[in-house]
Order: C-alpha cells, then sequence, then structure tokens
C-alpha cells in the first residue's frame, strides 16, 4: 500500500474550482435584466421544454446554467421550500433572499465537502417588489457565494462578451419591448459577428408587476416575442439602445394581450 | 426548516405532489392527520366548531358559476354572516366548501398550493379530473376526522380547456367524486337549492342568467334551512359568486352580486317563492 499524496488545501479547492466553472462555461449565457416593470430573463434555448428559467413563487423566479440534472434538483428544492413555507407560514413569507441563502448554503456545503463533486452551475434568483427600487437580484456560483447584482447581469459561457455588450448600453427604467431588444441583442453578440437569434430559439421570462394576479412570473411566447422584437435585421455596429420614451404607459398595455393568464405555457 | 441548508429530502427527486410531499416532511401541516379525542359521542366535536353551509353551481354555455351562502353555523348559534366559502383553486377552477369550516379551508389551502405546486415542477397544469382526482385524495384523508363529526364535502368546478366545457364535480367523506351535469349543490340548504335549480335551470342559460339562478336557488335554501344565509339587506352581505370561463376565473364584484340579489328580493316582493316554472313543457306560468 503506498501513501496517498498529499494535496495542500489551496490546491484542492482550485481544482474543484476550476472543474465547475469549466462545465459552467460550456452552456450558453443567461441574461438578467431590471426593466420598469420587473426583471427579463433571456437566454437562448431551442428546447421548449427543458426550461433553464422557471417561476418558484409569486414574486421570485429562477434561472440557471450548467449541468441540466443538477440546478432542475435545486430548483425544485426551491419550489418545494417556498412552498412549504408558503403554506405554513403566509405566501408574504417567502422571500427571494431566503431562497438565496438556502442555495448558498447548500451549495457552500457541497463544493467544501470532500465527499461530493461539486455542482456545476451557477443560479440567479430574482424577487420584484412593489416597485423597481424594491426589486432583488441574486447571482449565486458553483461555491455558494452570493452576489446582490443592480440593473442586469450575466452567467454561462460567453458571460464576459455580453455583459460587456449590456454594460455599454444598459439603461434603467426601459420598456419591456427595450430591455428584451437589449437582451436578445447582447446574447447574440461575441468579438467577431452579431447574430440575429430566431425568436423559436429564445427562452424569455418575465417577473412583471403588473399583472393582476398573484403569481408574477410569465414565459413570453414566440408570437409575442416576434411583435416586441419587431424587426431585426442584423446591425453589426449597433446603436445603444434607444432611451426609455414612456416609461409606464407602454409596458402596461403590452402585458394586457398575453392569453390565458397561466404561468408556463399550455403548448 | 430550521437549517439554513435545504435538506437532502428536498432535493431527491420524486413526488410532485405537495401533498405527498409534506406527508412525508411534516405530517403535522397535513389538515386530517390531527388526532380528535376518542370516546365521545359522534357528531360532539362537529358542534364545538363552526360549519359552513350551501354552495350550488351550475354551468352555462361558456362556462360554470359557483356560489355559496355566508352563513357559518356553531349549533343554533350564527358563528359568523359574512364567512367566505368559495375559492378559487387556481386560474381555471374553484372549490366551495360545505361542512367543518376550520377544516375545510385548510383543505381548500393545501389544495391550491397542490394545484400550483404541480403546475411548477411539471411545467403544465393538471388536467380537470386530474384536479378531480386530487381533491378526492385530500378528502379520503380526512376520513377518520370525517368520522368524528369533522366531515369535510367540497364541490368542486371548472372550465375544461381540453372540452371547452364548464365541469362540476361532488364528493362524498370518502373521497368518492361524482362528475354532475348541468347544477349541482352540497351543504346543509342543498335539497332546497338543488330543487329550486331544477326548475329554474335552462340550457341556453347565459352567464347573467347563470348568474341570477343561482342566487334565486340560494334565496331558495335560505328560506327553508336555518343554516344557510340569504341576502344579508342591512349589512349589505351577498353570496360569494366565482364565475370561470375560458379567459379564466373571476370573484364577481360585491356590486354585481348586489345588484343581482336585489333584482331578485324585488321579485320575491310579489311572490315570496319565486319565478313559477311552466306546469307543462311549453305551457303557461
Amino acid at each position: 500500500m503506498s501513501m496517498p499524496f498529499y494535496v495542500s488545501p489551496e490546491q484542492l479547492m482550485k481544482d474543484r474550482a476550476d472543474f465547475a466553472r469549466k462545465g459552467i462555461a460550456r452552456g450558453r449565457s443567461v441574461v438578467a435584466v431590471q426593466y420598469a416593470d420587473g426583471v427579463l430573463f433571456a437566454t437562448e434555448n431551442p428546447s421548449q421544454a427543458l426550461h433553464k428559467v422557471s417561476e418558484i413563487y409569486d414574486r421570485i423566479a429562477f434561472a440557471a446554467v450548467g449541468r441540466y440534472n443538477e440546478f432542475e434538483n435545486l430548483r425544485i428544492a426551491g419550489v418545494r421550500l417556498a412552498d412549504m413555507r408558503g403554506y405554513a407560514y403566509d405566501r408574504r413569507d417567502v422571500t427571494g433572499r431566503g431562497l438565496a441563502n438556502a442555495y448558498a448554503q447548500t451549495l457552500g456545503t457541497i463544493f467544501s465537502s470532500g465527499g461530493e463533486k461539486p455542482y456545476e452551475v451557477e443560479l440567479f434568483v430574482a424577487e420584484i417588489g412593489d416597485s423597481a427600487a424594491d426589486d432583488q437580484l441574486y447571482r449565486l456560483t458553483y461555491d455558494g457565494q452570493v452576489a446582490d447584482e443592480h440593473g442586469f447581469a450575466v452567467m454561462g459561457g460567453a458571460a464576459d462578451v455580453v455583459g460587456g455588450y449590456l454594460e455599454e448600453r444598459y439603461a434603467e427604467g426601459a420598456s419591456l419591448a427595450d430591455a428584451l431588444r437589449l437582451a436578445v441583442e447582447a446574447l447574440g453578440h461575441n468579438e467577431a459577428e452579431h447574430r440575429v437569434i430566431e425568436a423559436g430559439d429564445l427562452e424569455i421570462a418575465v417577473l412583471d408587476r403588473t399583472r393582476s394576479q398573484p403569481r408574477k412570473f410569465s414565459r413570453l411566447r414566440p408570437a409575442r416575442l416576434a411583435e416586441l422584437l419587431g424587426d431585426r435585421t442584423p446591425v453589426p455596429t449597433a446603436e445603444p439602445a434607444e432611451q426609455p420614451t414612456d416609461q409606464t404607459g407602454a409596458p402596461a398595455a403590452d402585458t394586457g394581450d398575453d392569453g390565458p393568464p397561466v404561468a408556463p405555457p399550455v403548448s | 426548516m430550521s437549517s439554513p441548508r435545504l435538506p437532502a429530502a428536498f432535493l431527491q427527486p420524486g413526488t410532485t405532489s405537495f401533498a405527498d410531499f409534506l406527508a412525508e416532511q411534516a405530517p403535522d401541516l397535513l389538515p386530517g392527520r390531527r388526532a380528535v379525542p376518542q370516546g365521545q359521542a359522534p357528531g360532539h366535536a362537529g358542534e364545538l366548531a363552526p360549519h359552513g353551509t350551501t354552495i350550488v353551481a351550475a354551468t352555462f354555455a361558456g362556462g360554470v358559476v359557483m356560489a355559496g351562502d355566508r352563513r357559518a353555523t356553531m349549533g343554533n348559534i350564527i358563528a359568523q354572516r359574512d364567512i367566505e366559502k368559495v375559492f378559487p383553486a387556481d386560474e381555471f377552477s374553484a372549490v366551495g366548501i360545505a361542512g367543518t369550516a376550520g377544516i375545510a379551508v385548510e383543505m381548500v389551502r393545501l389544495f391550491q398550493v397542490e394545484l400550483e405546486h404541480y403546475e411548477k415542477i411539471e411545467g403544465t397544469t393538471l388536467s380537470m379530473d386530474g384536479k378531480a382526482n386530487r381533491l378526492a385524495a385530500l378528502i379520503r384523508g380526512n376520513l377518520g376526522m370525517a368520522m368524528q363529526g369533522l366531515a369535510v364535502v367540497p364541490l368542486f368546478a371548472g372550465y375544461d380547456l381540453t372540452t371547452d366545457q364548464g365541469r362540476i364535480f361532488s364528493y362524498d367523506v370518502t373521497g368518492g367524486r361524482y362528475e354532475e351535469t348541468a347544477f349541482h349543490s352540497v351543504g346543509s340548504g342543498s335539497l332546497f337549492a338543488r330543487g329550486s335549480l331544477k326548475k329554474l335551470y335552462r340550457d341556453d342559460f347565459d352567464e347573467t342568467g347563470c348568474v341570477t339562478a343561482v342566487v334565486q336557488a340560494l334565496y331558495d335554501a335560505a328560506d327553508d334551512d336555518s343554516a344557510t344565509g340569504g341576502p344579508d339587506l342591512t349589512r349589505r352581505i351577498f353570496p360569494v359568486v366565482q364565475v370561470i370561463t375560458a379567459d379564466g376565473g373571476r370573484r364577481l364584484a360585491d356590486s354585481a352580486v348586489a345588484a343581482v340579489a336585489d333584482q331578485v328580493i324585488a321579485g320575491r316582493m310579489t311572490r315570496p317563492d319565486g319565478p313559477a316554472a311552466p306546469l307543462m313543457e311549453g305551457g303557461q306560468a
């Protein structure tokens, strides 16, 4: 029997972090953008069934990149936690902060325990309040770190490039259509070229505080996306996003014709 | 839920049913799991707790209407005069409760979470029959309490998006599930309400007609059953009316129900027994 090799704790953690980061970098990016009426999530996802963005509770949504089976587990655990807390106490007692904390503890414990392989996931947990100032957006990494993001956030494969594009063009209090256009442009942007992503390949969902139902999460279906995105000829030298013109009236009217008010699409 | 980390059971793939998950993780939160002390006469526990009474539901061409009176009784006492017994279960269905109010309200809350939980985990809504069966399972879990006199008998109605029609389901205390056609009623005043709807119901009702018919039926139930509350004119308390169509469910505004109730009452001023049905098909009233 030979003695096991000594590996310093620093090296062990670094190896685990590299392993997780590599897994995450393989996937496509997810963008979260705060706009006048809530938070918008956008990602390129050709699958209509395997979602990266989902509803957790009335005002809380979840988005993830990385290994599907791992973040799906975390999503279901989040739904269970939220529903159980809401049932045992009250619907108002379910908070995004509490959920982000539970995820952070879980990811952190798994990352630093020797027995389990670290999760190759990154998460967004967003919660909307009564006004844009109360909206919260948390970004959680594979090792359980939590970052409180403002305005916009990107995770996944080309996070740096997409984030850089958003950084230059993001404007606070944009309308839904403007925020959507910016997010989709950012997703299609990389150093070499500027792609136009098909409406059918986009997964877009919003937490929209203007919805009359208590459940504020809704997915934007391709027909509605096409209508909001309008004409999309490739613009390699895209000008900065237009300044929002009408911040209150337009988005409210936009959300009126969103079909039957069920959170997930009934396909 | 005290430890900040998600418990291992939460991360386990498994059931999509919230009630089943609750039964494993926190069984004390389930409505039917509490032990009632044995050794008392059957029905005794039932007199300690408020009882909800009459619920009626009727379908019309584009949907279904459910309405409930506002009275809860405790023996001969009126426990509450503005209780609400009709609740939206999800976007396209509603549930009305008769029986022990405390347990029934809890069961409705569990049922609402159950439907929403499934929808979030599976990404699609349950079928109308699936919803009706889940409610039956919850009632079955309450059988022990029902035997002690704390029975809950709900009425479930909703709009079925696949068949494009309103549907009504009734239940018994053992969780038996029965689909009803056209209209149904549960609770202490249900015999009178059903008799009334038998004579008033028409196949070609529109929404307003249907709402008027159920308000008439509740008036008839309150007329003959002391546990059913009639329209309270001094306090302006009127039935809760839930209308469900292809566009989803909504509760009628109190002012809209009040307008219908005022018309019904005005009619009863001249004929206290309500509108008369024709003696023969196509004959004179």
